[in-house]
């Protein structure tokens, strides 16, 4: 069991949130241009990495916010809880894998 | 007595097929001499410097791959790499169940022809499977269920695929130990069977593969890991780069569930997969309770039991990505509880055992399979929470792609490039398994 720390709650039991997946994904072009490989590159495509994710998740039995967590696949260690606003972390996360 | 037995034993030895297969007669002789003539069911070769094929992965699918190269297609220059232990992976994982019963024509297609070949599969390979075709009980916990049960099995018998609605009363006599009254946390309002489904040893279908394969000439490899691919100048793949050197090939097949995305991109590519784990449990073993295979669509769990009368279970995927084969205590409570809530009468049942693979989750809950945006690299993966019961229609498939170049006209609506074409074949329903 994980014990996420919601950056407006406090530590909690991972029962309290949901996943929502890879951040950061982004279309290379826009939506008009995008060619049906890149559009289904950004619709389907996941980095999926064992070991470093980034994914976003939701505090649905508190306070319903969202926010990221950068996460480790194999040992499932938090390593950094930030905010959506907040850029993609880079060399703070250095040497555990490498996120897309 | 004795001297009776070797003159048996001298006058067999002739006949190679009675002393190398497996058989009763042949469990009888060694029985009666001590069991002193077993030999190995497959070799250990150091791997060859070059192969027309390298399957990677040495699971069900990538053994499966390897024999019907060689059987059906007499390619027989063909090396099977595996990291760890054969049917190590997901193939030793599953909860055994080997079924049907999907609701598109080009699913059914894929996974009857699994189930046909498994029917034969004992005796094809001279390897006892023990498919026991027990059939598989899909219930239904509310209205709206059940009419999407009966939908789901009118689809099936559109596509051909035996099914049968069953009613309340039909499925309490078929499964006493289901709460089936008015007043249950989860009623029943009918449901379906697929009387062909059923269960088998996954170890063995790995094993047997194993053996058949090795004795039609293939290199069975255990404990090597891929490391890397070798692309020509063009991009094309020459071979891989593992842990024992490098092995170069024609064509290679990345047949690795769960680890696909990690492979993929060493290649260079990525995949629509994301990895999870599914867990399986096993109680202490129990006198016969259930005779079938139950899976509930209110609550995801599923329920064998197993022929030394433990009670093989399975739930829904765990909650976010992982490469850990270890579950989690949420799930684990989700699943006990819905089976104590089901079956009030094994609600006092230990669990003895409790493990997790991990599978490969695609958008429309259908597998991949043929080639990759490398040449000369070819896939199967996507299984999802039901690679086990795929697993002859896979190789065979596979394999048909390998040798000829182009795919089988069943494998051919499962390509990567669906995703682009938008010809998506969503199972997100009939996969059984929540995700």
């Amino acid at each position: 069991m994980l014990l996420i720390n919601c950056p407006w709650c406090g530590p909690r039991d991972e029962m309290e949130f949901h996943c929502g997946g890879e951040s950061h994904i982004a279309c290379a072009t826009s939506a008009d241009r995008a060619s049906d490989a890149e559009w289904a590159d950004y619709l389907f495509n996941r980095s999926n990495p064992k070991g470093l994710i980034l994914e976003r998740w939701v505090h649905d039995g508190g306070c319903r916010s969202w926010f990221n967590i950068a996460r480790d696949t194999v040992t499932h260690e938090i390593r950094l809880v930030y905010k959506m606003d907040e850029p993609r972390p880079g060399d703070e996360l250095a040497g555990s894998g490498a996120p897309r | 007595m004795h001297d009776y037995l070797r003159y048996s034993t001298v006058l067999l030895r002739g006949s190679t097929a009675v002393m190398t297969g497996y058989s009763a007669l042949r469990v009888f002789i060694e029985g009666m001499r001590g069991q002193t003539g077993w030999a190995p069911a497959w070799r250990s070769p150091a791997p060859k410097s070059r192969y027309d094929v390298i399957i990677v992965g040495g699971g069900g699918h990538g053994l499966a791959t390897a024999y019907y190269l060689a059987k059906s297609h007499g390619v027989r220059s063909v090396a099977v790499l595996e990291r760890g232990w054969l049917g190590g992976g997901n193939t030793g994982r599953n909860t055994t169940v080997i079924r049907s019963n999907y609701y598109y024509p080009e699913s059914a297609r894929l996974y009857d022809l699994a189930l046909g070949l498994y029917e034969g599969l004992s005796r094809e390979l001279n390897y006892n499977i023990m498919f026991s075709q027990r059939g598989v009980v899909v219930t239904a916990h509310s209205r709206h269920e059940m009419e999407s049960a009966a939908r789901w099995g009118g689809a099936m018998n559109l596509n051909g695929i035996d099914t049968q609605l069953l009613s309340v009363a039909e499925i309490k006599a078929r499964i006493p130990v289901l709460d089936c009254s008015p007043g249950a946390r989860f009623p029943v309002f009918g449901g379906f069977v697929q009387a062909r489904a059923g269960t088998a040893r996954h170890d063995a279908v790995a094993w047997g593969y194993a053996r058949a394969a090795d004795r039609l000439g293939v290199d069975i490899v255990q404990n090597c890991e891929v490391q890397g691919f070798r692309r020509s100048a063009g991009g094309r793949v020459t071979g891989v780069e593992t842990s024992l050197g490098v092995i170069e090939a024609d064509k290679v097949a990345m047949v690795a569930a769960g680890h696909s995305s990690v492979l993929a991109a060493m290649a260079g590519f990525s995949l629509p997969i994301r990895s999870y784990a599914l867990q399986a449990f096993v109680s202490e073993p129990l006198k016969p309770v259930i005779d079938t295979v139950l899976l509930s669509m209110a609550t995801g769990i599923y329920i064998s039991q197993s022929d030394k009368g433990g009670l093989v279970l399975g739930g829904p995927l765990d909650h976010y990505q992982s490469y850990a084969q270890r579950g989690n205590a949420q799930t684990i409570r989700a699943v006990a509880a819905a089976v104590a809530d089901q079956m009030p009468s094994l609600g006092r049942v230990r669990m003895a055992r409790h493990w997790a693979g991990i599978v490969d989750v695609v958008p429309d809950s259908s597998p991949i399979l043929g080639e990759t945006p490398v040449p000369g690299l070819y896939i199967n993966c996507g299984w999802g929470t039901g690679g086990f019961k795929a697993i002859p229609a896979g190789g065979t498939l596979l394999a048909h792609h390998l040798a000829t170049g182009k795919a089988h006209p069943i494998a051919e609506p499962f390509g990567l490039k669906r995703f682009e074409t938008g010809a998506l074949i969503d199972e997100a329903a009939a996969s059984g398994i929540a995700h």
